[in-house]
């Protein structure tokens, strides 16, 4: 399990493992929605925690059919799968892994960003904490879908379109603690149902994974 | 003899031939009295005006869009547990009519929405669930769509039937959480002081036996063609073969 | 036809649009079903002359 972790953390890293891409299309993002909306300081205020969120989401999207595809490509999916290791750890290890390299990053490069949108002093700290918890549930999602797409040719844009509709709770809860964070309204509240919504991602979409992964390498 | 005998795509053929076009018939009777009789016959309410004829469509829809989603999670289980193929094929055939009846209710809800509450479309969490149901929907469809084999595409659909099940459940409450809404509360509970004068309930409760009559013919009709197609690829792939 | 008052149009609409909306998919289902129906009955007709 550590090795397959270490393996793909060292195959993202390498050169075209999509490492850095996350988090420069994070930043293009936030770059351009002030050309979209004007530099109008109060307005950016007002949207930075959303832009934040979706812009995050936005970006560990992006290498999400990396997670099995190139796998299942060289073959490597096959071997792991009739190796010791339960399939479903295999999916938990991967979603960690596709965590580590985007979710981790981009919860770091938050904060930095969130000073181009103006985003208020009190809000970088609720904008850190519910990345950190709100990004494994992404992950792990993604990490679903991508098993569920693992077979298929052209994959990246259906699971775009089933991954995004399964953001929605972390999307709405996550931005959610961060407005209430800078009104001084008690993010607590949305920060421990994102809490739940991740622990129970965590807990049951291994198991959904492993079974698409399971119907795919059939 | 036991309901599972009707998995047997031969045995369910047979019925439902026999089932199809009265169904078909009693639908189209009881949407067009429903229809006629609200249209007509139903006085304008004192405040809403001529609006509220629109929920003879509206709630119908609604209704039906949830709860095709509900027949799909359930013959998808019924695939995942006990393998009948016509229970895939069911909820591969229901889908596209559950979008419709998203759709419908999308747009009836928006018609309606701009004379009365001076918008078409607001973020009232009611309408942000049925567009998310709706995107859940077009997902669905989609991943049909895109695998080749269908044993494949019937085992991921219903794991993603299953999944999506719980987020949509889950992103109710949480838009529920994020705003409140413009929607008014049930237009159909028991509770008498909440319902809708009587006048209104009994053409409506037509259009919804209507509703759930067309659903019914629609998705035999659709679950028989793709049994069909399904034959019919299996009789190219042996011919190929040959 | 009943007065619909000031909401005439929008009425009108809602009825129109779901109407055709249903007519579409019914449309779409049974013309499907026919046209698999067709094909099967000659993949049938076909696949038993060559065998039978």
């Amino acid at each position: 399990m550590i090795h397959i972790l270490t393996r793909d953390l060292r195959l993202a890293i390498r050169a075209g493992g999509g490492f850095g891409l996350a988090l420069a299309f994070f930043l293009i993002l936030v770059v351009l929605v002030p050309f979209g909306i004007g530099p109008d300081a109060t307005l950016l205020e007002i949207v930075a925690p959303g832009i934040l969120w979706v812009g995050a989401l936005l970006a560990s999207l992006l290498s999400l059919d990396r997670i099995f595809a190139t796998d299942h490509e060289d073959g490597s999916l096959e071997l792991l799968a009739t190796a010791p290791l339960p399939l479903e750890v295999l999916v938990a290890t991967k979603a960690a892994a596709h965590w580590l390299t985007t979710g981790l990053p981009l919860t770091l490069a938050a904060p930095v960003l969130g000073i181009l949108l103006n985003l208020p002093a009190g809000g970088h700290f609720w904008l850190t904490m519910s990345l950190l918890i709100g990004t494994p549930a992404l992950s792990m999602i993604g990490a679903f879908g991508a098993a569920l797409t693992v077979g298929l040719k052209r994959g990246g844009l259906l699971l775009s379109l089933l991954v995004l509709p399964l953001y929605v709770p972390t999307l709405i809860f996550g931005a959610d603690a961060v407005r209430r964070g800078i009104d001084g309204f008690g993010p607590q509240t949305p920060l421990t149902i994102l809490a739940g919504i991740t622990l129970g991602t965590l807990a049951l979409l291994p198991f959904a994974g492993a079974g698409a992964l399971r119907v795919n390498l059939r | 003899m036991s309901f599972w005998e009707y998995a047997n795509p031969r045995r369910f053929m047979a019925v439902t031939d026999r089932v199809v076009g009265p169904s078909f018939v009693l639908a189209g009777v009881l949407i067009t009295t429903g229809l006629i009789w609200g249209f007509f016959f139903t006085p304008d309410d004192f405040r809403q005006g001529s609006t509220v004829k629109i929920i003879y469509l509206h709630v119908p829809s609604a209704m039906m869009a949830i709860n095709i989603w509900i027949m799909m999670l359930v013959t998808s289980l019924v695939w995942l547990i006990r393998r009948h193929h016509v229970s895939a094929l069911a909820a591969k055939a229901a889908a596209p009519i559950g979008v419709t009846m998203t759709l419908i209710a999308l747009f009836t809800g928006a018609v309606w929405g701009q004379p009365m509450w001076g918008t078409y479309w607001a973020w009232d969490p009611r309408l942000t669930s049925f567009l998310i149901l709706f995107l859940f929907y077009l997902g669905y469809m989609a991943l049909w769509a895109a695998i080749e084999d269908p044993d494949t595409a019937a085992d991921l659909t219903s794991i993603l039937c299953l999944v999506g099940s719980v987020f949509a459940l889950l992103s109710r409450y949480a838009v529920n959480f994020w705003n409140q809404g413009l929607h008014q509360g049930a237009s159909l509970s028991l509770d008498k002081e909440e319902n809708i004068s009587d006048v209104f309930w009994f053409p409506l409760l037509a259009c919804i036996a209507g509703f759930i009559l067309l659903f019914i013919a629609l998705v035999l009709l659709r679950t028989r063609t793709e049994i069909r197609a399904r034959r019919l690829h299996a009789i190219t792939l042996r011919e190929r073969s040959a | 036809m009943p007065d619909l008052g000031a909401y005439a149009f929008e009425v009108s609409l809602a009825y129109a649009g779901s109407l055709l909306a249903l007519g579409i998919v019914i449309w779409a289902s049974v013309a499907r079903a026919a046209r698999v129906r067709r094909t099967l009955d000659e993949a049938e007709k076909r696949w038993s002359n060559k065998n039978g």
